[in-house]
């Protein structure tokens, strides 16, 4: 696991020099092993495991919107296995279960990728239909039709600027509904 | 419609240049703001202490700011040490120590001269009331700036978080009343001091436990 430490904290370093794709590259990676320790700890708690997913974007909506608090001179596992941990103690609890999450069960665990029997995420597909109109259309457009910033921009008639905004008020809207639920 | 977690991650990465600024120039900024707020409040209610030039010729009355800036510089190290999701509170707590280890010193070096007035005297002092109630309400807008800077943190502890905002802004406060407060045995600062930050510690959990979750 060494090596697959140092070499997120490569990414994440070169994330915050400005390097989209190496964070991109980031999340991707970190994905399954969120995935694989949500299953894990859902299922130690006794609930369907196929809500996985709805725990792993909360995790990295998370990671993404408090990344600033990541030392760049620290190791970046411990750090997002901090955050993973707070984050399904906190699915856990909602679902009514007081549990205790072993920071080791991130570590050892084997990425999972998404599985047939996994529901489809619902928690922030349900929070973004009541996002403000203009956050919900940039995400709509960005996050589900997977256009660009500029094909959002042109087909909103915004400004890039406009849509980034929007962009980033909308991720960060989404955070906070998921932590109030 | 559903958003699954390839096209949530495509959209992170699309908004991968607007990163919040780190949590310590945010504290220090937002404090920056609340203090002149706190101290005008002092000021233009009860003021300084009258006779506030002659008393800063006694080492007791200096004292008290070193004891309660000790207080808020190290709460800000100990706060922002914990808007870290994967910081323990383990060994960094213990920087709490210093501005005890300064009173303690304090009221010793007290004992060891002569005084005029008895022990339960200058524990009781002229005007504990005013000194607990003015210190959390000078405390607010510090605390409210404390919180809205520890908000870009990640607190593991959230209400523990809270609290040490709290004991940032009792600090501060308690600095800007000690120039009011005509007390100056380090026995009443340890009573009524303490009690006054320990207040607004609490009331910095309670704020804390449901602000500062992420």
């Amino acid at each position: 696991m060494r090596g697959r430490d140092d070499e997120w904290t490569d990414l994440m370093r070169s994330a915050n020099a400005g390097d989209t794709v190496a964070y991109h590259r980031l999340l991707k990676a970190v994905a399954p092993v969120l995935r694989a320790a949500a299953r894990r700890g859902l299922a130690r708690a006794g609930q369907p495991v196929d809500q996985s997913e709805d725990i792993v974007q909360d995790i990295l909506l998370a990671v993404h919107l408090k990344r600033q608090t990541w030392d760049p001179t620290a190791p970046f596992a411990p750090w997002l296995f901090a955050i993973a941990r707070n984050k399904l103690i906190d699915a856990l609890r909602r679902r009514g279960r007081r549990v205790f999450v072993n920071i080791d069960d991130f570590a050892e665990t084997i990425p999972s990728e998404p599985v047939a029997e996994t529901l489809p995420p619902g928690e922030v597909a349900k929070h973004l239909e009541a996002l403000p109109p203009r956050q919900r259309d940039v995400l709509q457009s960005i996050a589900v039709e997977s256009a660009s910033i500029k094909a959002t921009a042109d087909k909103l008639s915004m400004s890039e600027g406009a849509v980034r905004v929007a962009l980033h008020r909308g991720l960060s809207a989404l955070a906070a509904r998921l932590r109030s639920t | 419609m559903s958003m699954d977690t390839d096209r949530l991650i495509q959209s992170l990465a699309a908004d991968a240049g607007n990163r919040a600024m780190p949590v310590a120039p945010v504290l220090a900024a937002s404090l920056l703001v609340a203090i002149p707020v706190s101290a005008a409040m002092l000021l233009s209610t009860i003021g300084l202490r009258p006779d506030i030039m002659t008393a800063m010729h006694n080492p007791f009355f200096d004292l008290k700011f070193v004891v309660t800036l000790a207080l808020a510089m190290s709460a800000v190290a100990v706060s922002l040490h914990l808007s870290r999701p994967e910081a323990s509170a383990q060994g960094w707590i213990l920087l709490l120590l210093i501005p005890v280890a300064v009173l303690a010193l304090a009221i010793g070096a007290e004992m060891m001269v002569p005084q005029r007035q008895p022990m339960m005297r200058r524990l009781v002092g002229n005007n504990a009331m005013l000194c607990v109630s003015t210190i959390p309400l000078l405390s607010l807008p510090l605390l409210a700036a404390a919180l809205l800077a520890l908000r870009r943190g990640a607190p593991a502890r959230p209400a523990l978080a809270g609290a040490l905002a709290g004991l940032v802004s009792a600090g501060l406060a308690a600095t800007l009343y000690a120039a009011h407060c005509n007390d100056d045995s380090p026995l009443f600062v340890a009573a009524w001091y303490t009690l006054s930050a320990a207040l607004v510690a609490a009331i910095g959990a309670l704020a804390g436990a449901k602000l500062l979750r992420y």
